[in-house]
C-alpha cells in the first residue's frame, strides 16, 4: 500500500512537471490540452498498474528453489549463479543445492535461508546486495541519480524553452505549424528532384 | 626474434616520444607565433613522419611476436605461457592477445594503425590533424612505456627451455576468439581518435563544425567495431561457457558496454551540435568520458580489482593505468576550463516535446544506464572499503535496475524519430503516434491471449512482465520506424511510379544518415526482441544411457551412442543424439567434452541447433562418477537467433549511415522534365 502511495506520488510529480510544457499557446488549444491531460492520466494509471504488479510477491512453493538458486552465487570461484553453474565437476554446486533444498523443505523463509547461507559462506554468496545498511545505497543510488538527472533535464529544457519562447514572442507569429513546415521541408528534400540536400536525423 | 622485437619496441617508443615532444613544441610555436630556428610547420611535419615511422616499428614488434609463436620459440616467456606445438594455426594468432603482454602489444599496434591512417589523411585539415596526431602520440607513449618496462612481451625465460609450451587457455580455443578480441580492441582503441580530435579542437579553439563531422565519422566506425566485438563476445560466451546464456553482467562484459553506451550517446547528441550548435560542452565531455571508460575497462580487466569469469590477463599494471587516467583527466579538465568560452551554445530548446528534447532524454537514459553499470561494477570495491566486507552485485541486481532503464531507452528509440525538430503540436503527435500505439496495445492483447502473462500460477514473474513490456514496445517502435520509411517511399512511388521497395531504396540513398540510423534502430529492436525471449528459457538435465531419452519443448532427444576421439591438442568424448519432433527424426547433435593434453583442463563444446523461434542447446556435462552414466543438459532458448540477426541489421544500417547521400539531382528517377522555375536553394543540414 505504501508502495502504491509512493507510485501515486511520483506519477503525480512527473505529471505535474509535464502538465504545463512551455509550448506556444497557439499550438495547444483547450481541447488539445484536455487530450494531453487525458494522456498523462492514462500514463499515471499504467504506472500504477506497474506498481501493483511489483507489489505482488512470489508465493508458489515450487518456484522458491528456482528463485533462491538464482539469488545465490556458486562458491567454486566460477562467478556464476548457483542455479546456472555449469562448471564441469563443480565441487560446490551440488552441496549448496542440497543445502538449499533442505532449507526450503524445512519451511524456512527466503530471508532465513539467505541469511543462513551468508553466515556460512559470507556476504559474497548473495547474488545481489541486501536492502539493509550500506547495501541499500547500491539500490538507491542509480534511481536517485536517474531521478535527479531527469528532473534537472526537465527543468533545463523548460528554462531553455522559456528563453526561446520570449525570443519568439518578439518575432511575428508564424502562419503554420512548425512541425508541419519542418516535415514538409524534409519530405520535399528527400523526394523532389533538383536539390542537393543531405543530412542526418 | 626476441631481440628484434624488443629493439623494435624501443625504437617505437623513441619515435612516439619524438612525435609527442616535437608536435607539442611545433603547435605551441604556431599558437604563440614565436620565432624559432626551424619553421614550426616543418617541425610538425617531422613529428607526423615520426608517427608514421612509429607505426612501422610497432608493426615489426607485432610481426616478431607472431613469428615467435609460429616458430615455437619457448625461450620467450610469453610464448611458453600461451602456446604449444600442437596448437592449431588460427589459435596461434589468438595467442597474441590471450595474455597481458600480447594484448597490450595488439593495443599499441592498433593505435599505431589508426594513427597511421590519420597521419596519411592530414591534408584534410593540417593543423587539426597535427593536434590529433600529437595527442595520439601521447597515448602511444603510455602503451609503449608499459610494453618496454612493465609488461615486455619479449621477456626471456630464465633457466632451461621446456620442449613444449603450456598451451592456450581452452576457453579461448574457439573460432570467435580469433576475431572477437581484435574487433573489441578496434573499438576500444578507436575511441582514442575521436578523443584526440575533440581535445585537439578544444585546444586550438577550432572555428566551425568541421571537426565534429570528422569526429562523428571516426566514432561511427569505432562504434561499429565495438558493437561487433561485444556481440561476438556474447556469442562466444553462449557457445563456449555452456551455461545457456550470453550475458552475465560480468565486470569484463560491463567494461566493454560502458564506452558503447557513452559512444552511442555521443552519436546522437552530436546531431544537436551539427544542426543547432547546441550541447558543445556536453559532446566534448561525452568523448572524453568514452575514452576514459575504455581505459577504466582495461584497468578493471588488467588490475584484478573485480573478480571476473573471463579476465584472462591480470597483472599489476593497474597503477600505470590509474596514473595515466589521472593525467588524462587533468589535461581534459584544464583544457576545458581554459577553452570553455569557445563552447557557448548557439541555440536553446524551444519545447519539451521535440526532437531536441528526445535527444536530451536519450542521452540522459544512456548515461543513466552507463552509471548503473559502473555503479554495479564498482560497488563491491566500495562496499569492501566502507564496510570491510565484499558483496556480490550479480544478475538479480542488474535485472531489477538496468532492465527498466533499457526498456525506457527502447521506448525513446521509437519516440525520438517521430518528433520533429523545434516543437510539435498535439495534432502532429496524434498523427505520428496513432499507429505505434495501436501496434503496442495489439501486441499486449495478443501476447496476453497466447499466455505471455506477468502472473503464473498466482505468482508474479518479473521476467515475463519485462518480456511483455519489451515485446509490446518493440512492436510499437518497429511500427513507428517502418511507417517513417513507408511515408517517404509512398511519396517517391507516387512521383516516379517505382515499386515500393525501389522507392524505399531511393529514399534511403537520398538521406543515408537518417535512414541508416533508422535501420540501426530496427536492429536494436530485433536484438531487444531476442533478449526478451530469455524470459522463457527452459532447461532440463538427465543422465542419458544408450537409447535413453529426454524431452524438452517439442523435441525428444535420443542417445544413440557415445564415442571418443583424439588429436595432438586434446582428447574428446561426445554423445550422438538423434532429435525427434512429432515422431519424426529431424537432425542429429553431438555435444562434446574435451580434455586438453597440455593443460589437462576440461572444456565443453556445446551443440546448438538454431531456428528463428528458438535454439536447442545441448551440453555434454561428462559422466556421473557414481553411476558412470553420461549427463546431458538441454536448453530451449527462445529467439536467441534474433540477437545475431539484429547485429547484422545494425551493421548494415551503420554502413548505410556512413555512405554519402545521393542527391536527388543525381538520382536516376523517371520524372517528366521540370518546368522552368526559380532555382531552389541548396539546403544544408539534414532532415
Amino acid at each position: 500500500m505504501a508502495r502504491s502511495r509512493a507510485f501515486t506520488f511520483w506519477t503525480r510529480a512527473v505529471g505535474g512537471l509535464l502538465r504545463a510544457p512551455s509550448i506556444p499557446r497557439s499550438l495547444w488549444n483547450g481541447r488539445e490540452r484536455a487530450n494531453l491531460v487525458f494522456c498523462i492520466k492514462t500514463a499515471q494509471a499504467l504506472l500504477l498498474a506497474v506498481a501493483i504488479c511489483f507489489s505482488v510477491g512470489a508465493s508458489d512453493q515450487s518456484a522458491r528453489m528456482d528463485y533462491l538458486s538464482h539469488h545465490l552465487m556458486c562458491q567454486c570461484g566460477c562467478a556464476q549463479l548457483l542455479g546456472e553453474c555449469d562448471h564441469v565437476g563443480c565441487p560446490d554446486r551440488d552441496t549448496e543445492l542440497a543445502e538449499l533444498s533442505a532449507a526450503v523443505a524445512a519451511g524456512k523463509s527466503d530471508e532465513q535461508i539467505l541469511d543462513g547461507f551468508v553466515s556460512k559462506y559470507g556476504a559474497v554468496v548473495r547474488a545481489a546486495p541486501t536492502t539493509h545498511g550500506f547495501d541499500l545505497v547500491a539500490w538507491i543510488a542509480p534511481f536517485a541519480v536517474f531521478a535527479a538527472a531527469l528532473l534537472g533535464t526537465i527543468l533545463l529544457v523548460r528554462r531553455w524553452s522559456g528563453i526561446s519562447g520570449m525570443q519568439a514572442s518578439a518575432a511575428p507569429p508564424e502562419s503554420n505549424d512548425p512541425a508541419d513546415c519542418e516535415r514538409r521541408e524534409r519530405i520535399r528534400r528527400e523526394t523532389s528532384v533538383g536539390t542537393g540536400a543531405e543530412g542526418g536525423f | 626474434m626476441a631481440a628484434f622485437g624488443s629493439f623494435a619496441l624501443l625504437i617505437a617508443l623513441a619515435l612516439a616520444a619524438y612525435n609527442l615532444l616535437a608536435g607539442t613544441v611545433a603547435l605551441r610555436l604556431i599558437a604563440t607565433g614565436q620565432p624559432a630556428a626551424i619553421a614550426p610547420e616543418r617541425l610538425a611535419d617531422t613529428a607526423r613522419r615520426a608517427g608514421i615511422a612509429g607505426f612501422y616499428a610497432v608493426t615489426a614488434a607485432a610481426f616478431a611476436l607472431v613469428v615467435s609463436v609460429f616458430s615455437n620459440d619457448f625461450s620467450i616467456a610469453y610464448i611458453l605461457e600461451h602456446s604449444n606445438r600442437a596448437l592449431p594455426a588460427p589459435y596461434k594468432f589468438a595467442a597474441m592477445w590471450s595474455g597481458q603482454e600480447g594484448s597490450l602489444l595488439l593495443w599499441a599496434w592498433l593505435l599505431g594503425t589508426y594513427g597511421f591512417v590519420l597521419r596519411l589523411r592530414h591534408k584534410t585539415d593540417v593543423k587539426l590533424y597535427a593536434y590529433a596526431g600529437t595527442i595520439l602520440a601521447g597515448i602511444q607513449v603510455f602503451f609503449l612505456l608499459i610494453l618496454n618496462f612493465a609488461a615486455p612481451p619479449f621477456a626471456l625465460l630464465r633457466g632451461a627451455i621446456p620442449a613444449d609450451g603450456n598451451g592456450l587457455n581452452p576457453l579461448l580455443q574457439y573460432p570467435e576468439m580469433v576475431i572477437h578480441p581484435p574487433m573489441l580492441y578496434l573499438g576500444y582503441v578507436g575511441f582514442s581518435v575521436p578523443f584526440a580530435f575533440a581535445l585537439g579542437a578544444l585546444m586550438m579553439r577550432y572555428q566551425g563544425e568541421k571537426w565534429i563531422h570528422i569526429t562523428r565519422t571516426w566514432t561511427m566506425v569505432t562504434w561499429l567495431f565495438l558493437t561487433c566485438g561485444i556481440f561476438l563476445g556474447m556469442h562466444w560466451a553462449y557457445a563456449v561457457l555452456g551455461w545457456g546464456g550470453y550475458w552475465g553482467w560480468d565486470p569484463v562484459e560491463n567494461a566493454s558496454f560502458m564506452p558503447w553506451l557513452t559512444g552511442t550517446a555521443f552519436l546522437h547528441s552530436v546531431m544537436m551540435q551539427e544542426r543547432k550548435g547546441m550541447m558543445k560542452s556536453w559532446n566534448v565531455w561525452l568523448i572524453f568520458s568514452t575514452f576514459l571508460l575504455t581505459m577504466l575497462g582495461t584497468l578493471l580487466t588488467r588490475a584484478g580489482l573485480v573478480s571476473s569469469v573471463h579476465a584472462f590477463a591480470q597483472s599489476s599494471i593497474g597503477t600505470w593505468f590509474v596514473v595515466f587516467m589521472g593525467i588524462t583527466l587533468a589535461v581534459c579538465i584544464f583544457t576545458y576550463v581554459h577553452q570553455r568560452g569557445h563552447l557557448q551554445t548557439e541555440h536553446h530548446l524551444e519545447s519539451l516535446v521535440s526532437r531536441e528534447s528526445s535527444f536530451l532524454f536519450n542521452n540522459l537514459v544512456l548515461l543513466a544506464a552507463c552509471f548503473v553499470i559502473l555503479w554495479g561494477t564498482l560497488f563491491p570495491i566500495l562496499s569492501e572499503y566502507v564496510e570491510g566486507t565484499k558483496v556480490t552485485v550479480g544478475a538479480p541486481w542488474y535485472n531489477q535496475v538496468a532492465v527498466p532503464v533499457g526498456l525506457f531507452l527502447l521506448f525513446l528509440t521509437g519516440v525520438g524519430p517521430l518528433l520533429p525538430w523545434r516543437a510539435t503540436s498535439f495534432r502532429s503527435i496524434r498523427r505520428n503516434f496513432i499507429l505505434p500505439v495501436i501496434a503496442l496495445w495489439t501486441t499486449v492483447i495478443v501476447l496476453l491471449a497466447v499466455g505471455v502473462r506477468p502472473w503464473e500460477n498466482g505468482a508474479y514473474s518479473s521476467g515475463h512482465f519485462y518480456a511483455l513490456v519489451g515485446f509490446s514496445v518493440s512492436a510499437a517502435v518497429l511500427t513507428a520506424i517502418l511507417s517513417e520509411f513507408w511515408r517517404g517511399a509512398a511519396v517517391i512511388r507516387r512521383q516516379t511510379g517505382r515499386s515500393l521497395p525501389s522507392a524505399t531504396w531511393v529514399l534511403t540513398r537520398r538521406n543515408t544518415r537518417r535512414y541508416g540510423g533508422y535501420m540501426v534502430h530496427i536492429g536494436v529492436v530485433v536484438v531487444m526482441i531476442g533478449l526478451c525471449g530469455s524470459a522463457f528459457n527452459r532447461n532440463t538435465e538427465s543422465e542419458l544411457g544408450l537409447h535413453g531419452k529426454m524431452s524438452i519443448g517439442p523435441y525428444t532427444l535420443e542417445c544413440t551412442g557415445f564415442t571418443q576421439d583424439s588429436n595432438d591438442n586434446y582428447n574428446s568424448e561426445y554423445a550422438v543424439l538423434n532429435v525427434w519432433e512429432q515422431g519424426r527424426l529431424q537432425f542429429q547433435m553431438t555435444p562434446e567434452r574435451r580434455v586438453y593434453l597440455v593443460s589437462g583442463q576440461p572444456q565443453t563444446m556445446v551443440a546448438i541447433h538454431s531456428v528463428p523461434a528458438w535454439d536447442l542447446y545441448v551440453v555434454y556435462e561428462g559422466t556421473n562418477p557414481s553411476t558412470g552414466q553420461p549427463i546431458i543438459k538441454a536448453f530451449l532458448n527462445p529467439l536467441v537467433g534474433w540477437i545475431w540477426a539484429g547485429l547484422v541489421v545494425m551493421v548494415l544500417g551503420t554502413f548505410i549511415a556512413l555512405a554519402p547521400s545521393l542527391s536527388p539531382a543525381t538520382a536516376v528517377v523517371r520524372v517528366p522534365a521540370p518546368r522552368a522555375a526559380a532555382p531552389e536553394p541548396v539546403l544544408k543540414g539534414g532532415d
